[in-house]
């Protein structure tokens, strides 16, 4: 093989990008950015790009984008139509300029969900999801009161399903590419990995129908199977979490309707 | 300056648990009635934040990111460090503290260190409680694995997510309590100065990043953790947002900030690639055990691929230096051999700003020895990542790396409370300087934020409370608040009144350039000093040419890193000072005068001690005072990897 170091190169690009003021209807950009490395990420083409447009006196673009190293779930942009960009398995961060062409034209847009409204520009409000796991996506725990750690041995193959759920960095790419809208990729992660543990069994049914009402309230759509979101997310999390959750939840909903006393319901759970 | 670390009397191992004892506590009818601010979401304040709240006090928590869950303690990969003893190897919460201590170059404060190894089970026994998906032996019992510095094993571990998983935990105990009502969060909110009324802390000053808005709230206390401040050196291991703000300005406000200048570089981190380059990314120290590093005998051979140097032409540098230790020298010394190394024009890969910055990490000799089958199962994931981000395939040709900065040790100075100078301004977490002296030891900084935020703050905070009148807080309307929040508008009209020629990243890249020459890896006098008066000259280029576009009413990212990297130029002057007044060598703090042969020498009769400064005035040098480390139960001793 030949090594490659010595033969990174330059691109020309064309960009289309997303220009929006919160509130406000938005537009696409067009901007020439010319000998961009290919050995950059995408992130860093877009600082070149923002630093272009201050040199000329103009806003910058606003995106959102923290660790740079595909772990903190903040960089979302929709890279010609497909969140992340076009490589599986990686953050926006991770994704590196020797994937385009010289020449191209490369759109960016930013999330585009319902529940998910423009900010500004390309960063966008995902607050939907901290509100989903406030209503349930935890385990109740006072600080101080665990027990010993190996006092609550965990099979090796639960432990191990349940770290494949809760790889998941919330990042929202999942509710980006569904066409719905749905964030049941997500819910059914964070479930998987609560559901699962013997730690997690007390309040599975209550934590279980809690989430899935707060994500329905707060405008995510239903999952029709079209399984954009497996193909889309940086975390490769499989449509299986999404039977999960749906098996956890009628069975919730089940036990709910048989331990009925007859007695008005208290809400909630 | 009042640095009285208030270290309980008593054998070391008691301390704790005597001072708890003593401690105030605050009946639960009144705890609603006090009001804590939380700024910072990562380990140390969302486990802070959660704490609080199950206490009963009603707790607003604060953070630059979108939401909490990102705060870059989710960036550790390795593990977090526990004296469990689980593997039956003879470890105990002496010996964790005795490995914390020495790892530390023996500039840490003991009880305090002590103290840490003591809560360190707690926190595992916390962790798994809430779910965090620690690796398992198949028997369903925790697994461990041993990390530098240490002869046991007792390090738990997530694949190579445990910083994120941890973080999930902590994040959702806090959002348990947002759910319930007890705890506001406030996310995209930046805290831009910290509120005094009669010389305490009693709120905080922030601006909303989305709208704008700065506005003020008032509290009973303060408590700060906001991470370290890696990003002075530009490139780091930090997120892009990391900095260091919110403690300089509580700094600019009063509190000594300690030791800046003990910053620890990680050799093993993949090398900078061209000028528009934004963020260095670490891989795992464990590459070490398998990878050879060596670079060219000659420079000639530096531009030619790496399978073109015949073997008698390549010089294993660390193997060549230290026979004993070879390529798993500790981090401090691989990383000073590598920037040797490169200095003398012996590095390899691209050229960037004439330089080659980087050394081969090659795996050919173990692909030959165990099969590329074995070395893929080992560390597929870190070749995958290099892959990803160079284009290399490491399987075929040796990977490249080069050292980089990602921990700060220096932080606001605390006392065994962890309350700062000022009463009622706590710093849990990075933020502080308490821990971990002048080096880190893998798997602790974990250790620490958890223990601030789980085990110390809630007594701690709690005792100062008891002495605080409940519903004694003032008015936001109180002139002392009104006078802040000027403070912090006047400065943003500043920034986007400049209207000069340079963006802020300009300013921080040049910043970082110094920065990192001068006071990186190694240090010296001459460059020290030149490196204040660079750096004094910039902050006045800043301020007279800075360009910040966009508005003050929306999200404005150059807003944001334009306030950042003007306390960044304020905040390297001090860490030079700091680096050029401490003559010694003292783990990451490595001055060239002070050596024997490339060893760090330390000078315990003149600098046994934390040098903590003061804010003396707008362009004007900081005061340096100390805090004199006590040993009451350490020998101490020099470090040797010959």
């Amino acid at each position: 093989m030949v090594e490659s170091h010595a033969k990174e190169t330059t691109l020309a690009l064309k960009l289309r990008v997303w220009r929006q003021r919160r509130g406000q209807p938005g537009a696409f950009e067009e901007h020439a950015l010319a000998a961009v490395p290919t050995s950059a990420s995408f992130l860093e083409m877009m600082d070149m790009l923002n630093e272009q447009l201050i040199k000329a006196g103009k806003d910058t673009f606003a995106f959102d984008h923290d660790c740079r190293e595909g772990i903190c779930g903040m960089c979302s942009m929709t890279i010609n139509g497909m969140p992340h960009g076009p490589i599986p398995g990686v953050t926006t961060c991770q994704l590196h300029m020797r994937n385009f062409r010289d020449g191209e034209t490369i759109t960016v847009e930013p999330w585009r969900a319902r529940a998910f409204p423009v900010l500004k520009d390309l960063a966008v409000d995902r607050s939907g999801f901290d509100k989903v796991i406030q209503s349930g996506g935890f385990i109740t725990v006072r600080t101080g009161s665990a027990p010993e750690a190996n006092n609550i041995p965990v099979p090796k193959p639960i432990a191990d399903e349940a770290m494949d759920a809760a790889e998941c960095i919330g990042c929202g790419a999942c509710v980006a590419s569904c066409k719905n809208g749905s964030a049941m990729l997500f819910v059914g992660a964070k479930i998987n990995h609560l559901n699962i543990l013997p730690q997690g069994q007390a309040e599975r049914d209550r934590r279980t129908l809690a989430m899935v009402k707060t994500m329905d309230e707060a405008g995510f759509g239903n999952c029709t199977n079209y399984g954009e979101c497996q193909a889309h997310c940086p975390k490769s999390i499989t449509l299986d979490v999404i039977a999960k959750l749906n098996r956890d939840y009628l069975r919730a909903r089940v036990k709910e309707f048989f331990s009925s006393t007859g007695k008005p319901s208290k809400g909630g759970d | 300056m009042n640095l009285d670390s208030k270290t309980p009397a008593g054998p070391l191992a008691d301390k704790w648990n005597n001072h708890k004892a003593k401690l105030r506590l605050v009946n639960p009818a009144n705890r609603r009635k006090y009001h804590v601010i939380v700024v910072g979401s990562g380990l140390a304040g969302s486990a802070a934040a959660a704490s609080f709240a199950e206490m009963g006090y009603e707790v607003s928590c604060f953070c630059y990111q979108d939401s909490p869950r990102r705060a870059h303690s989710i960036a550790a990969q390795g593990g977090i460090n526990a004296a469990k003893n689980y593997q039956n190897d003879g470890d105990s919460v002496r010996r964790l503290f005795q490995d914390t201590i020495k790892g530390g170059d023996y500039r840490a404060r003991e009880a305090n260190v002590y103290r840490l190894a003591q809560v360190s089970t707690s926190i595992i026994d916390q962790c798994v409680a809430q779910g965090v998906p620690f690796a398992r032996e198949y028997g369903g019992l925790l697994a461990n694995r041993s990390f530098g510095g240490a002869q046991v094993s007792r390090t738990f571990y997530a694949r190579g997510q445990t910083g994120q998983q941890l973080l999930i935990g902590a994040y959702s105990a806090l959002s348990r309590q947002i759910g319930l009502g007890t705890v506001k969060m406030y996310t995209r909110h930046e805290m831009l100065d910290l509120v005094l009324v009669d010389g305490k802390a009693k709120g905080i000053v922030t601006r909303d990043l989305v709208t704008g808005a700065v506005e003020s709230w008032s509290s009973d206390v303060v408590v700060v953790c906001t991470g370290g401040y890696g990003n002075v050196f530009y490139l780091s291991t930090n997120a892009q947002g990391c900095n260091v703000t919110a403690t300089f300005r509580a700094h600019r406000r009063g509190a000594g900030f300690a030791n800046p200048c003990y910053t620890q570089i990680h050799p093993t981190c993949i090398p900078v690639h061209g000028e528009d380059q934004s963020k260095l990314t670490l891989m795992s120290e464990s590459l070490r055990n398998d990878g050879r590093v060596w670079v060219p005998k000659n420079k000639v051979d530096c531009a030619k691929p790496a399978s073109e140097v015949p073997e008698e032409a390549r010089d294993y540098f660390l193997e060549r230096k230290y026979p004993s230790y070879g390529n798993l020298a500790p981090r401090d010394i691989a990383s000073r051999a590598a920037k040797e190394v490169c200095d003398e024009g012996r590095g390899v890969g691209q050229l960037v700003d004439g330089k080659r910055l980087g050394v081969y990490l090659d795996f050919s000799a173990a692909i030959k020895r165990l099969g590329e089958a074995e070395v893929r199962a080992r560390y597929g994931n870190l070749f995958d990542m290099y892959e990803n981000i160079t284009g290399e395939n490491a399987y075929k040709q040796p990977m490249r790396i080069f050292p980089a900065v990602h921990y700060t040790m220096g932080g606001l100075w605390v006392d065994y409370n962890l309350q700062s100078n000022i009463p009622g301004l706590f710093v849990g977490g990075e933020a502080n300087f308490s821990d971990h002296g002048a080096n880190r030891l893998g798997a602790s900084a974990l250790m620490q934020g958890l223990a601030d935020g789980y085990f110390v703050l809630p007594y701690t905070v709690t005792d100062y409370l008891a002495g605080e009148k409940s519903g004694s807080r003032p008015s936001k309307d109180a002139p002392e608040f009104k006078a802040v929040v000027k403070d912090v508008n006047d400065r943003v009209a500043k920034l986007l009144s400049i209207n000069g020629t340079k963006s802020p990243r300009y300013y921080h890249k040049a910043l970082g350039k110094i920065t990192w020459e001068k006071c990186g890896m190694a240090r010296d006098k001459a460059g020290l000093e030149g490196a204040i008066r660079d750096l004094q000259a910039l902050r006045e280029d800043f301020w007279k040419n800075v360009k910040v576009v966009g508005s003050g009413d929306a999200l404005a990212p150059e807003l944001e890193r334009a306030g950042r990297v003007a306390d960044f130029l304020d905040f390297g002057i001090m860490m030079c000072l700091d680096a050029l007044t401490r003559e010694e060598s003292c783990g990451g703090h490595f001055r060239t005068e002070f050596q024997d042969a490339g060893e760090a020498k330390r000078d315990d009769a003149q600098y046994a001690h934390a040098a903590v400064w003061e804010w003396t005035g707008e362009g004007q040098l900081p005061a340096r005072h100390v805090e004199p480390l006590v040993y009451e139960e350490t020998q101490l001793s020099t470090r040797s990897y010959k």
